[in-house]
C-alpha cells in the first residue's frame, strides 16, 4: 500500500512561506511527478512527505494513518537522493544492506535481499566495490537498490537523473519506469525536466512558487492546460503565444498554438512570415518564423525533409482545433 | 534540513564549548583590566589601592616601553618582509617542474616543526657563537673578524632566527594557494602574448593576494607574541635592544612581580592584537559565506 | 595540460631548489650529525667534524642520565595528547551541531570562538598565573593540559567544523530515511566518514601543543616542564656542550618533525582557519 494524502500542508522557513496551504491526493501504485522551475518548492514538498522537514501546518496521512509527526524512518518510505547519498566508506553490498541492518534483519536474510536487488539492477558484479569506484549510472542503481530492499510503501526520487549525462538519463528513465511497472509501488518523483515528467508520470503535479498549478495525466495537461504557465511549461518545443489583434480575433487576450499544430506552406496561409534559423532533427524540422505584426518569432514543426532556407517567405496556418485561448489573467477560456 | 528535536540537541552539544571559551575569555580578561587599575605588587604588599590610569601612565612613559614598541614593530615587520617575499619566491620555485619535488618541499618546510626553544638555542650556540659557531669559524677561516651576533646585531639575529621558522609557514601556504591556480588561465595569458613577468604581475600575484593577506595577518598575530626566542637567546638585552612588548610585560609581571603594571601592558597588547584580528576575522568571515 | 619540459630546465630547477632546501634544512641536519659525536669532536670546525671518525650514542645516554630527559619527554606527551583529546571531546559535539544543524547565529558563534584565539597570551598572563598559583596548579601537568586545551579549542572546533561540513547532508538524511537512530547515524555513517578529518585535527593539535612555548615556559618549573622548557634550560653555559644539546634537541623535535611531514596539507587548513585551501 502507498496512499499519501496531504491536507492543507503549509511550510514556512522563518517568515517566508515557501508552500502555501496545499491539498494533494496520491493513490496507491501511482507514478506521480512533481515538476516545476527551480525554486518552485517541489523538493521541499518531497522532503515534507519524507519527514526530513517539519510541516508548519496541516497534516500528512500515509495509508490513512496520521504521519505528520512520525520520524522519517518510521514512515515506510524510501528516498533516492539527487547526489545518491551513498555511504562512501561502505561497499555496494553494505550500502544496500544498510536499511536492513538498521531494521535488525539477520545476516542471511540481508544477503538474500541484497543479492536479489543486485540481480534486478545488474549490480551483482559490483557488490564488493566502493561507491567511488562506480560510474554515475551504477551509483544511481545502488541508490535505487538501497531503496528497493526496504520494500517501502512509496519511493521518493529527488531529481535522481540530474547528475547523469544525456544518454544515460534516457536509459535510467526507462529503467525506473520499468521498475515501477514491475513493483507497482507508489513513486513520487521530483524533476525540473518536463520531458521526464511527460514520459514517466501517471499523474503530473505542476508547481510554481509553492502553488499547485495543475494536476493531471500527461496528456490531459498537454491537451487542456489550465493556464498560460502550464501551457508554456508542458510540451517541447514550447507553445507559441500570440497577443493583441490576432488574439482578439479569437475573443481572447492571448492565444497559444503548439509548433506541431501549425502548418507551413510556401503557397499561402493565415500568417505570412520569413524563415529564420531552422533546426533539422532528422525526423522533424523546427523553423523559427518571424511573422508580420507579431512581437516574437513563432516556432513551427515540419517534416524532416521539408527544405526551407534562411530568409525564405512562408505562410503559417494554425490548426483551429488545437488553438488554446487564455484571458487577461492567463486562465484558459 | 533540521527538525525541532535536532535543534534542541544541537544547542546542548554546543554549550560546553561556549561556556568554557566564554569563561576563558571573560574571567582573565576582566581580571587583567581590573588589576591594571590597581597598585598591586606581589613582593611589596600595598593593600592594592585603586590608582586609576597610573599604571598605564608609568608603563607608557617608561623609556623601555618606547623601545619595546619599536622592537616589536621591527621584529614583526622584518620577519614579515623576509617570509612573505621569500615565501613567494620559494613557492614559485617549488611550483616549477623538477626532480624529487616532494623531498625538497619537506626539507623547506621542516624548520616550522622545530620548537622555538630548540631553534633559538641551536642558532645561538652552533651558528652564531662567535668562537665555536659555524658562522664564526667560517669568518675566521676566511680571515675576517667574526661577528658577535647577539652583541652587535641582537635584534637582527632574532629576526633571522624567527624568519627561519616562519619562512616555511609562508611557503607552505603560498605554495598551496599557487596550486589552486588554474593552469588554463596561465596558458590563456600566454596565448594573449603576456610575458613571464606580466603573467606574474597580472595573474599569479592577484591569485595569491588573498593567501598573502592571510599569511601576513596570522603571522602578525603570532609574531606579536614572540617570546621563547628572546628568553633563551638574549633575555631582552643587551639593555632593551631585543625587548618586545610581550617580553616587557613578562619582565614587569613575573620578574618584577608588578601585577598592576604587567596588566596595564597586557591590556595594551590585547588592543594591539585586536586591531590585526579584526581584519583577519573579516577575511575568514567572508570565506565562511562562500 | 602538462607540457613536456626540457630535461635541462628540470635539472636546473632541481639544483636551485635543492640548494635552498638543503640550506633551510641544514641546521636540523647539523644537530643530527652532532648528536652522534663526542663533545670534543662537536666543537671542531665544520669540515673537521664531518671527517672526524668517531660516531657515538653517548650523548643521548648522558642527556637522559643527567637530566632525566625521559620525564620531560613524558610531560610533553601527556600535555599534548591530554589537551588534544580533552579538546576533541568537547569540540566534536559542538562542531557536529554547528555543521549539521546550522541555526541563525551559528556563523556568529563560530566567529566569536575563533576570535578568542586572537587574544594574545601575554594579555592574560598575570591573571592566569595568579589563578594557577592560588589553585596550586603551577608546575602541574593538569594545569598545562587545561591551558593548552583552551588555547587550541577554537582551532579544533574550527577544523572539525570545516571537515564535517564537507560531509554531504544528504548522506545523513539518507541514513535517517534508512531507519538509523541518531546513535546509529553517528556511529555507522558520520564517524567513519569523519575519521580522516578528526585524525588531521588531532595531528595538528599535537604539533601545536608540543611546540607551545609561552605557557609551558611561564607556568612550569622542574616537575611538569615539557621539552620546550627543558631545552630552554640549556640556554645557560650547558648549551656549549654541543653534542648533548644536539642530542636533546633531536629527541625533542623528531616526533613532531615526522608527524608534521605527514600532515602538511591539513596544516594549511588548520593554521589559516580554512581561509586557504
Amino acid at each position: 500500500m502507498g496512499q499519501i494524502t496531504l491536507n492543507k500542508v503549509r511550510k514556512c522557513f522563518g517568515e517566508v512561506e515557501v508552500i502555501p496551504p496545499l491539498d494533494l491526493e496520491i493513490n496507491d501504485g501511482e507514478f506521480v511527478v512533481f515538476v516545476g522551475p527551480s525554486g518552485c518548492g517541489k523538493s521541499t514538498l518531497l522532503r515534507l512527505i519524507a519527514g526530513l522537514e517539519d510541516v508548519s501546518d496541516g497534516e500528512i496521512r500515509i495509508d490513512g494513518a496520521e504521519a505528520t509527526d512520525v520520524p522519517p524512518a518510521k514512515r515506510g518510505l524510501a528516498m533516492v537522493f539527487q547526489s545518491y547519498a551513498l555511504y562512501p566508506h561502505m561497499s555496494v553490498r553494505k550500502n544496500i544492506a544498510f536499511p536492513l541492518r538498521m531494521a535488525g534483519l539477520d545476516k542471511a536474510a540481508q544477503d538474500k535481499k541484497v543479492e536479489e536487488a543486485a540481480r534486478v539492477l545488474n549490480l551483482t558484479d559490483y557488490l564488493e566495490r566502493k561507491p567511488g569506484q562506480l560510474s554515475g549510472g551504477q551509483r544511481q542503481r545502488v541508490a535505487i537498490g538501497r531503496a528497493i530492499v526496504r520494500e517501502p510503501a512509496a519511493f521518493l526520487f529527488d531529481e535522481p537523473l540530474s547528475n547523469l549525462d544525456a544518454a544515460l538519463r534516457v536509459g535510467m528513465r526507462l529503467e525506473i519506469s520499468e521498475l515501477h511497472k514491475r513493483l507497482a509501488t507508489t513513486m513520487i518523483y521530483v524533476t525540473h525536466d518536463q520531458v521526464e515528467a511527460m514520459t514517466m508520470a501517471d499523474k503530473i503535479v505542476v508547481l510554481r512558487a509553492g502553488n499547485i498549478e495543475q494536476v493531471g495525466s500527461p496528456l490531459e495537461l498537454y491537451r487542456n492546460p489550465r493556464n498560460l504557465f502550464v501551457a508554456g511549461f508542458i510540451g517541447s518545443p514550447k507553445m507559441n503565444f500570440v497577443n493583441g489583434q490576432e488574439a482578439a480575433k479569437h475573443d481572447a487576450h492571448t492565444i497559444g498554438i503548439r509548433p506541431e499544430h501549425t502548418q507551413v506552406s510556401t503557397e499561402g496561409g493565415d500568417w505570412p512570415g520569413v524563415v529564420g534559423v531552422s533546426e533539422h532533427l532528422g525526423s522533424d524540422t523546427f523553423f523559427h518564423v518571424t511573422c508580420e505584426g507579431f512581437a516574437d518569432p513563432l516556432t513551427v514543426r515540419a517534416g524532416g525533409e521539408v527544405d526551407l532556407h534562411y530568409g525564405d517567405k512562408v505562410f503559417l496556418t494554425p490548426d483551429a482545433a488545437h488553438l488554446h485561448r487564455f484571458d487577461k489573467e492567463g486562465l484558459r477560456l | 534540513m533540521a527538525t525541532k528535536a535536532s535543534r534542541t540537541a544541537a544547542r546542548m552539544m554546543i554549550s560546553p564549548s561556549v561556556i568554557l571559551l566564554l569563561g576563558w575569555m571573560i574571567i582573565p580578561l576582566s581580571m587583567t583590566i581590573y588589576f591594571s587599575f590597581l597598585r598591586y605588587n606581589l613582593i611589596t604588599p600595598t593593600g592594592n589601592p585603586f590608582v586609576g590610569w597610573e599604571n598605564y601612565y608609568w608603563f607608557v612613559t617608561d623609556p623601555s616601553f618606547k623601545a619595546a614598541m619599536i622592537n616589536t614593530l621591527l621584529l614583526v615587520g622584518g620577519i614579515l618582509l623576509i617570509t612573505v617575499i621569500g615565501g613567494i619566491l620559494l613557492s614559485l620555485l617549488l611550483d616549477r617542474p623538477m626532480f624529487g619535488q616532494g623531498v625538497i618541499r619537506i626539507m623547506v618546510i621542516a624548520p616550522f616543526f622545530v620548537m622555538p626553544t630548540v631553534s633559538a638555542l641551536v642558532w645561538k650556540n652552533m651558528f652564531m657563537n662567535p668562537v665555536n659557531g659555524i658562522f664564526g669559524q667560517m669568518a675566521t677561516g676566511m680571515g675576517f673578524e667574526p661577528v658577535d651576533f647577539f652583541g652587535q646585531i641582537p635584534l637582527l639575529s632574532i629576526i633571522f632566527i624567527a624568519s627561519w621558522q616562519w619562512l616555511p609557514f609562508a611557503t607552505l601556504i603560498l605554495f598551496t594557494a599557487m596550486q589552486s591556480l588554474d593552469q588554463e588561465q596561465l596558458e590563456a595569458a600566454e596565448m594573449d602574448g603576456a610575458s613571464w613577468s606580466s603573467r606574474f604581475w597580472f595573474i599569479i600575484l592577484p591569485h595569491l593576494a588573498r593567501a598573502i593577506t592571510v599569511v601576513i595577518l596570522i603571522e602578525t598575530i603570532f609574531l606579536l607574541s614572540v617570546f621563547a626566542e628572546i628568553l633563551v637567546t638574549t633575555n631582552g638585552g643587551p639593555g632593551t635592544a631585543t625587548t618586545n612588548l610581550t617580553y616587557l610585560i613578562y619582565v614587569s609581571s613575573l620578574l618584577q612581580f608588578d601585577v598592576g603594571m604587567g596588566s596595564a601592558g597586557g591590556v595594551i597588547a590585547i588592543i594591539l592584537a585586536n586591531i590585526v584580528a579584526i581584519f583577519l576575522m573579516r577575511m575568514i568571515g567572508k570565506n565562511l559565506d562562500a | 595540460m602538462a607540457r613536456a619540459v626540457p630535461h635541462k630546465t628540470k635539472v636546473f630547477n632541481t639544483a636551485v631548489a635543492g640548494t635552498i632546501g638543503f640550506l633551510m634544512f641544514f641546521p636540523i641536519l647539523w644537530i643530527l650529525i652532532l648528536s652522534f659525536k663526542t663533545e670534543e669532536d662537536a666543537i671542531r670546525a665544520p669540515f673537521q667534524v664531518l671527517f672526524s671518525s668517531g660516531w657515538t650514542m653517548d650523548s643521548f645516554a648522558t642527556v637522559q642520565e643527567r637530566s632525566d630527559y625521559f620525564k620531560h619527554f613524558m610531560n610533553s606527551v601527556t600535555i599534548s595528547l591530554g589537551s588534544t583529546f580533552l579538546g576533541l571531546l568537547i569540540a566534536i559535539p559542538a562542531a557536529w551541531a554547528m555543521a549539521f544543524v546550522p541555526a541563525k547565529h551559528t556563523k556568529d558563534v563560530l566567529m566569536w570562538m575563533l576570535s578568542t584565539k586572537m587574544l594574545p597570551p601575554v594579555g592574560v598572563l598575570v591573571p592566569i598565573y595568579l589563578i594557577f598559583r592560588d589553585l596550586g596548579l603551577l608546575d602541574t601537568r593538569v594545569g598545562l593540559v587545561f591551558v593548552l586545551m583552551m588555547m587550541n579549542l577554537p582551532i579544533i572546533i574550527w577544523m572539525l567544523y570545516t571537515y564535517f561540513r564537507e560531509i554531504p547532508g544528504e548522506i545523513l538524511e539518507a541514513a535517517r530515511m534508512d531507519g538509523a537512530s541518531l546513535r546509529e547515524e553517528v556511529l555507522y555513517v558520520l564517524t567513519p566518514m569523519a575519521v580522516p578529518g578528526i585524525a588531521s585535527t588531532v595531528l595538528l593539535n599535537i604539533i601545536l601543543s608540543w611546540n607551545e612555548a609561552f605557557w609551558t615556559l611561564n607556568l612550569t618549573a622542574a616537575k611538569a616542564a615539557p621539552l620546550t622548557a627543558f631545552i630552554a634550560s640549556y640556554s645557560s653555559p650547558e648549551g656549549l656542550f654541543y653534542a648533548k644539546l644536539s642530542a636533546a634537541s633531536i629527541m625533542a623535535i623528531a616526533p613532531i618533525l615526522i608527524m608534521g611531514w605527514f600532515s602538511q596539507k591539513q596544516l594549511v587548513r588548520g593554521l589559516t582557519f580554512g581561509a586557504v585551501k
